[in-house]
């Protein structure tokens, strides 16, 4: 084993073999598929029964309202007052003008905020009961009605990619997923180099290996070893997502019956609605879900995927490169973890930039900040991600190869750049570090 | 073995070392002393390759150094630093390594080292257990255990019990007289005297004292010599004349000591005829300075220039 792989080595296995690693492999993709199940789950759940009161003064809606199991409706022909509703059992008021047909206007009062899915359930129920009724006063066949009522879907079309519909938003949100990954492990990762290099400088330890390997050697050996924990800890996550993500998915194929995954989603979603119909219920969530899904799988048909994880990870290793060897060099610059704030903040603020810029490129990919900001190279790893995955950036290759170059010829600069800030700061000590003491250490000779 | 020839380095507008030259004999004990600051360190990481001098160059068996060279070189910081959190054992195969050893070659050779020092329970502790004197022990294996062919030891006495530090002793004096050479920086001039043959002496980045420690401390002897007598010290006193000045009065008694300066020109056979009648002459030794009093005399002294005369190569 040649000298910088047995670096390599040793940043890599003393790393790995920590139990945080394991339980960061984990937890980690436990806590993002726990955490967003349970945004998902908290947003959907009710805390307990709800009982709705309606207050139907013209006697359109009493005993018209279906009901759930957690949603129950009772009916009131004369409105409460506000302590007459605050002592009553009841935990949501309906307030139904008589003028509703008219103003299409209702008033909710409750204790607790209702969640979407109750304040969801009650305005399509209220609705469509409405609906009915103007449908029977305006001498309207509720067939007709269906056929002439216009539900606009609007479908998006790219004229360079032949007629295909695109969804630019939601690829464009997979693209900005991928970017704040690389956002996430330049950060976590980096300091940990950052961190590696102080202790070797604190232990002194660093005195010792430097007079076996070169400052160089050293520095790089680091990175590329916690670089390769990062790919590790990437690899089991996608691994446990997958594993975790077929077990979810199993649960939803079989609450949905198995159909909903099939290939053919538009054609159950039309099934779907026929039944809905036929029960005199608009479209609801689980048919909007459904299509939702259907669209998902459209997406990821059409998203030049080997291509976005080949870039995701030029990307992602170009812009740790860059930024990891920028941690080594202030690690080794300073002597505690308190000294590294003042040089903490420039290496931020264009990470912080680059996720800012990258969200207003998932709703406008085409603007000049989003040009310039994929192009140059400390911002271009989170950036171009977004513009990879909406397409955008296959069709300016040019762009495209003149941002991986700058990159390339960027971490190659910023390499050395660190290499001399390093060699000269892990044998410095007890010095308050300037930025023109660095500066000056750029030209100590090796 | 070792030649440093006309080093400069500077840092910025400090300038560490100013045409610094010396030669470490092959297979002998090399102290290189000088008051802190006075450009130690920095000589050494220059010949360690850790920094590279700005002009200046270190020959190695006649050859200038290589990278490669650095195999050759085994290094003992002053300030002693291991990982931590890594495993004893694990570590040193880790260093050795680095040092080109195979693993083979690594493991077999620690295994002798910790069961000659009785510590090979230590293979599976963590650093951060042992006590500050136990990692330098480990320490100090892993410089040595390549076998390179120079030794450098910053301080390497610094941290050890008297028992511990008698073990380094006498590995060193071993080593060298398997023919490695041995590089010793110290400010313990005990040891100096003790182990070096040859020394340089560092004062404000020059080489201010260089050469045999024999030759110097004869050269730093200022012509004094203990005489030992019976009778009367006033008589050996008066006898004494023009040749030489006492400089501590004998004590009365039958066995007296007289510390007598030679006078300008004058010579010991001179001071011993002149009292051989006056008093019994029982012995004579000539008294020569320790290293401790040259150290402070070589780096007291406002002109280095003045003490280094002829000295310097």
């Amino acid at each position: 084993m040649g000298k910088i792989q047995l670096i390599i080595w040793r940043e890599f296995i003393t790393r790995v073999r920590k139990p945080s690693f394991l339980i960061m492999t984990i937890l980690g993709p436990l806590l993002m598929v726990g955490g967003i199940a349970l945004v998902v789950f908290l947003g959907m759940q009710e805390g307990g029964i709800q009982n709705i009161v309606v207050v139907d003064k013209a006697q359109l809606l009493t005993n018209k309202l279906k009901e759930t199991d957690d949603l129950k409706f009772f009916y009131e022909k004369t409105e409460l007052s506000d302590s007459a509703f605050k002592a009553s059992p009841y935990t949501v008021m309906v307030d139904v003008n008589p003028l509703v047909l008219e103003n299409n206007t209702i008033q909710v009062f409750y204790k607790n905020l209702p969640s979407l899915n109750t304040q969801n359930h009650i305005t399509s129920q209220i609705e469509s009961v409405l609906e009915r009724e103007k449908l029977r006063v305006n001498n309207v066949d509720p067939d007709t009605y269906r056929r002439i009522k216009t539900a606009l879907k609007v479908q998006l079309f790219d004229i360079d990619k032949q007629g295909k519909r695109s969804y630019e938003q939601l690829k464009a949100g997979i693209g900005f997923a991928f970017g704040y990954l690389i956002f996430l492990f330049i950060f976590l990762y980096g300091v940990q180099v950052m961190r590696g290099v102080m202790e070797e400088k604190q232990n002194r330890v660093v005195e010792v290996l430097i007079s076996s390997v070169k400052p160089f050697q050293l520095m790089m050996g680091k990175i590329v070893g916690v670089a390769m924990v990062g790919l590790a800890q990437f690899l089991l996550w996608v691994a446990i997502s997958l594993i975790l993500g077929s077990f979810g998915m199993g649960l939803v194929k079989d609450s949905m019956g198995g159909a909903a995954l099939a290939k053919d989603v538009p054609q159950v979603t039309a099934q779907l609605q026929e039944q809905l119909d036929k029960q005199g219920v608009k479209l609801n969530e689980t048919a909007e879900t459904s299509e939702q899904l259907g669209v998902m799988l459209e997406v990821w048909d059409e998203l030049p995927v080997t291509w976005i994880l080949l870039l995701f990870l030029f990307y992602f290793l170009g812009g740790y490169l860059l930024y990891s060897s920028l941690f080594a060099a202030m690690g080794a610059a300073v002597d505690s973890e308190t000294d590294t704030q003042q040089f903490m903040l420039p290496v931020t603020v264009p990470m912080i930039i680059a996720i800012f810029i990258a969200q207003t490129a998932v709703y406008n990919p085409d603007g000049p900040a989003v040009f310039w900001c994929s192009i140059i190279p400390f911002t271009s790893p989170v950036v171009m991600m977004v513009r990879i995955a909406t397409g955008n950036a296959f069709s300016h290759p040019g762009e495209l190869a003149l941002s991986m170059a700058l990159l390339i010829g960027m971490f190659i600069f910023t390499t050395w750049l660190a290499g001399r800030i390093y060699r000269t700061g892990i044998l410095m000590y007890g010095k308050k570090v300037s930025w023109k003491e660095l500066g000056k250490w750029l030209f100590y000779k090796g | 073995m070792l030649r440093i020839e006309n080093i400069v380095k500077r840092y910025g507008d400090h300038l560490a070392l100013d045409g610094v030259s010396m030669e470490v004999p092959q297979g002998k004990i090399f102290g290189l002393l000088g008051p802190n600051g006075a450009g130690k360190t920095t000589l050494i990481r220059i010949i360690t390759r850790i920094t590279g001098p700005d002009s200046g160059q270190v020959l190695l068996n006649g050859k200038p150094m290589t990278a490669a060279d650095v195999e050759l070189l085994g290094y003992l910081p002053e300030e002693r630093g291991l990982y931590k959190k890594m495993k004893v054992g694990e570590q040193a195969l880790y260093l050795a390594r680095l040092k080109g050893l195979s693993k083979q070659d690594a493991t077999v050779r620690l295994k002798e080292w910790f069961e000659r020092w009785e510590i090979a329970g230590w293979w599976n502790k963590k650093v951060e257990e042992l006590s500050k004197g136990m990692a330098q022990k480990v320490q100090f294996i892993t410089t040595v255990l390549h076998r390179p062919e120079l030794i450098i030891l910053d301080e390497p006495f610094s941290g050890f019990d008297p028992i511990n530090a008698e073990l380094i002793r006498s590995e060193i004096i071993r080593m060298s007289k398997e023919g490695t050479t041995v590089m010793l920086s110290t400010h313990n001039m005990g040891s100096v005297e003790e182990l070096c043959e040859e020394i340089a002496l560092i004062d404000r980045n020059h080489v201010v004292l260089h050469g045999p420690v024999k030759e110097i401390r004869k050269r730093f002897s200022n012509a004094t010599f203990r005489i030992d007598f019976t009778g009367n010290p006033v008589a050996f006193a008066d006898a004494l004349a023009f040749h030489g000045e006492l400089l501590d009065h004998p004590v009365d008694g039958t066995q007296c000591t007289a510390r007598v300066k030679l006078l300008h020109g004058a010579t010991l056979n001179q001071v011993l005829a002149a009292t051989l009648p006056a008093a019994q002459i029982t012995g004579v030794r000539e008294e020569v300075p320790g290293m401790h009093e040259i150290f402070i005399r070589a780096v007291s002294d406002k002109d280095p220039q003045s003490v280094s005369t002829g000295n310097t190569e």
